[in-house]
């Protein structure tokens, strides 16, 4: 397992590069310059020089480009052009409100999306999977905003069973801070449980036709040992894989609902750089996202070696 | 939309078969097809003018005078919404059109000439479909600005990655088959192959996951429209309808109400158009 690790995260270096890359060119597409959006339109072309001296920007391109990333790997994404403090502090600050949010989102997503898209297979053209089928291609269709608002206006100012101006309250107790919770976390648990309950049943589906199912049953295995243990354990690789591919989607939905339920947290990070033309804030973002998409990416192919073991010896 | 439909009905086989056979696929058209209408019919459909102003008539219920109400600045919301499904459709459409052509070139070109190459143009695409779609529209467009240009290149670069990943696969079995290998002993170069011999015997593969990845490219339009980086107000889209209503939440709920269920029938209709298709592609499943 350690080898197998170890190699794993081996391959996800040129990854990270070329994603680093990406992010440094995508930045300097900026119209006109990092120094120009920071001093404005009135500048003076002394002040102008002054700061892109002081940014570096004067230099050559490719010295740029180790510039950022010995900055980047020693942990230094520069500081917010807004506040004037570290991009990396701002990010701390709100990383724990988005990170329980999401886990609460995957949660009620594996919870209901794993046995729904189970029964929907086992019962496959009946009315259920058919129920189970509309109604996961209607999550689907969801953007994560429009799902949110509607939540909005029925759950909170309609029958006004949660609170409208989400939780910045840090210090209230744990039964606010689960009604604060509860909105947001359905809205994007909802989205991806659609999602899992369909890939569960596509993934079932193929590996109930298998001869090892079969042979199973004849053996007389009984009914809910050979769901489990023969046919969900089989189709846990693919549902592993779109799971892990649907972070990037959840990272998207989180900051749109972040942005509606009014809670702190990277999305509302991402849209106040976006306003206050924030680039140095952005492009730090981009670079934690980055970097979270290769953690869930290492730790997707990791479970692969945990539920199959033949990954390992591969 | 139709076309689809239609190369696909004079493919020999069960495919249109297949597709007619599923109940969901014909909800889907028709709704595909309503929207269609009322995007091309617009301006004799929509009873006011988009963006006239009516300060006396400022975010009005909805009534017999106004359907859906009216906004913040007494514009017409069923006329907003109707001049908004244009929007939608031609950034959906446009986006998807150009993440095609880029997205089938690379994953034929790739897949055609392999080895290293494929391993290096595989590795990048792998990276752009693993970050999240809407932060990297978001960051396009931001750096890019906010216009409808910008905006359809943004979503256009989001989903070119999957339409790569489509083409490759079938390419790399195809460059193995003897009518290849046949039209490479007559002499044909390599680009005559790949566009001439080997693009139109999978390209069915690829018009039919289009559906599905204009409903994603239709919904990041939404999302960008409502975080600001949309068309510029004040053209009706809408993500942007949305993002005015929510800023009147409290008082005006249909503000909000109304472009979202618009969104949310044009992603399903490509998405039930979209499934359709695929199952009645894929013998698996049907």
């Amino acid at each position: 397992m350690m080898a197998y690790t170890l190699r794993r995260l081996l391959l996800a270096m040129p990854t990270l590069l070329v994603m680093l890359t990406a992010i440094f060119v995508l930045v300097r597409l900026v119209p006109g310059d990092a120094a120009s959006v920071i001093l404005g339109d009135q500048a003076s072309t002394e002040a102008l020089t002054a700061l892109r001296t002081k940014l570096g920007l004067d230099r050559p391109f490719y010295v740029q480009y180790f510039t950022f990333l010995g900055d980047v790997f020693t942990g230094n994404l520069g500081l917010s052009m807004s506040t004037g403090r570290s991009v990396v502090h701002e990010v701390l600050t709100v990383l724990p409100s988005t990170i329980e949010l999401t886990l609460a989102a995957i949660a009620i997503g594996l919870i209901f999306g794993l046995p729904l898209g189970v029964a929907a297979a086992l019962t496959r053209n009946g009315w259920m999977d058919y129920v189970s089928r509309i109604v996961s291609l209607v999550g689907l269709s969801f953007p994560a905003f429009v799902s949110g608002i509607l939540m909005l206006i029925v759950f909170s100012i309609q029958l006004d069973w949660f609170p409208v101006l989400g939780g910045a309250a840090s210090g209230t107790d744990l039964s606010d801070r689960l009604r604060q919770l509860a909105l947001p976390a359905l809205n994007l648990g909802i989205i991806m449980m659609a999602y899992v309950m369909r890939v569960t049943r596509s993934a079932m589906l193929g590996v109930l036709t298998e001869d090892y199912i079969r042979t199973a049953r004849a053996k007389g295995v009984g009914a809910s040992q050979l769901v489990l243990q023969h046919a969900l354990r089989n189709s846990l690789i693919p549902i592993i894989t779109v799971v892990g591919l649907y972070f990037g989607t959840l990272i998207g939905n989180s900051v749109l609902t972040e942005i509606i339920f009014n809670r702190p947290g990277l999305g509302k990070l991402i849209v106040g750089a976006l306003n206050s033309r924030d680039y140095t804030l952005l492009q730090g973002l981009m670079i934690i996202f980055a970097f979270c998409v290769i953690i869930v990416n290492t730790l997707t192919d990791l479970a692969y070696g945990l539920v199959d073991p033949r990954v390992k010896y591969e | 939309m139709t076309d689809i439909t239609e190369t696909e009905s004079a493919r020999p086989g069960g495919l249109w078969l297949a597709f007619t056979r599923n109940r969901l696929s014909w909800v889907g058209l028709a709704l595909l097809a309503t929207i269609v209408l009322v995007a091309i019919f617009a301006p004799s459909l929509a009873p006011y003018d988009p963006l006239e102003q009516n300060i006396v008539a400022r975010l009005e219920p909805p009534s017999a005078e106004y359907l859906l109400g009216t906004d913040s600045f007494g514009r017409d919301v069923l006329s907003r919404l109707i001049y908004g499904a244009r929007i939608s459709l031609f950034v959906g459409f446009v986006a998807i059109l150009i993440a095609m052509v880029v997205g089938t070139t690379i994953g034929v070109i790739s897949g055609y000439i392999g080895g290293i190459f494929d391993q290096i143009v595989m590795g990048v695409l792998d990276v752009m479909l693993s970050f999240p779609t809407l932060l990297l529209g978001l960051m396009i467009a931001a750096m890019l600005g906010a216009s409808l240009e910008n905006l359809i290149i943004a979503i256009a670069v989001t989903e070119v990655a999957p339409f790569a990943r489509v083409a490759r696969a079938p390419t790399i079995t195809l460059k193995q088959r003897d009518f290849v290998e046949a039209s490479r002993a007559y002499g044909c170069g390599p680009l005559r192959i790949m566009f001439h011999h080997i693009l139109p015997n999978m390209l069915s593969d690829v018009v039919v996951m289009s559906s599905l990845w204009m409903a994603s490219a239709i919904r990041t339009e939404a999302s960008l429209s409502f975080i600001g980086l949309g068309v510029p107000p004040p053209t009706a889209t809408w993500g942007g309808m949305i993002r005015e209503g929510f800023e009147n939440i409290l008082d005006a709920w249909w503000l909000a109400v109304f472009p979202s269920f618009a969104i949310l029938l044009t992603v399903l209709a490509l998405n039930l158009l979209g499934d359709a298709l695929r199952d009645a592609s894929d013998p698996r499943s049907r």
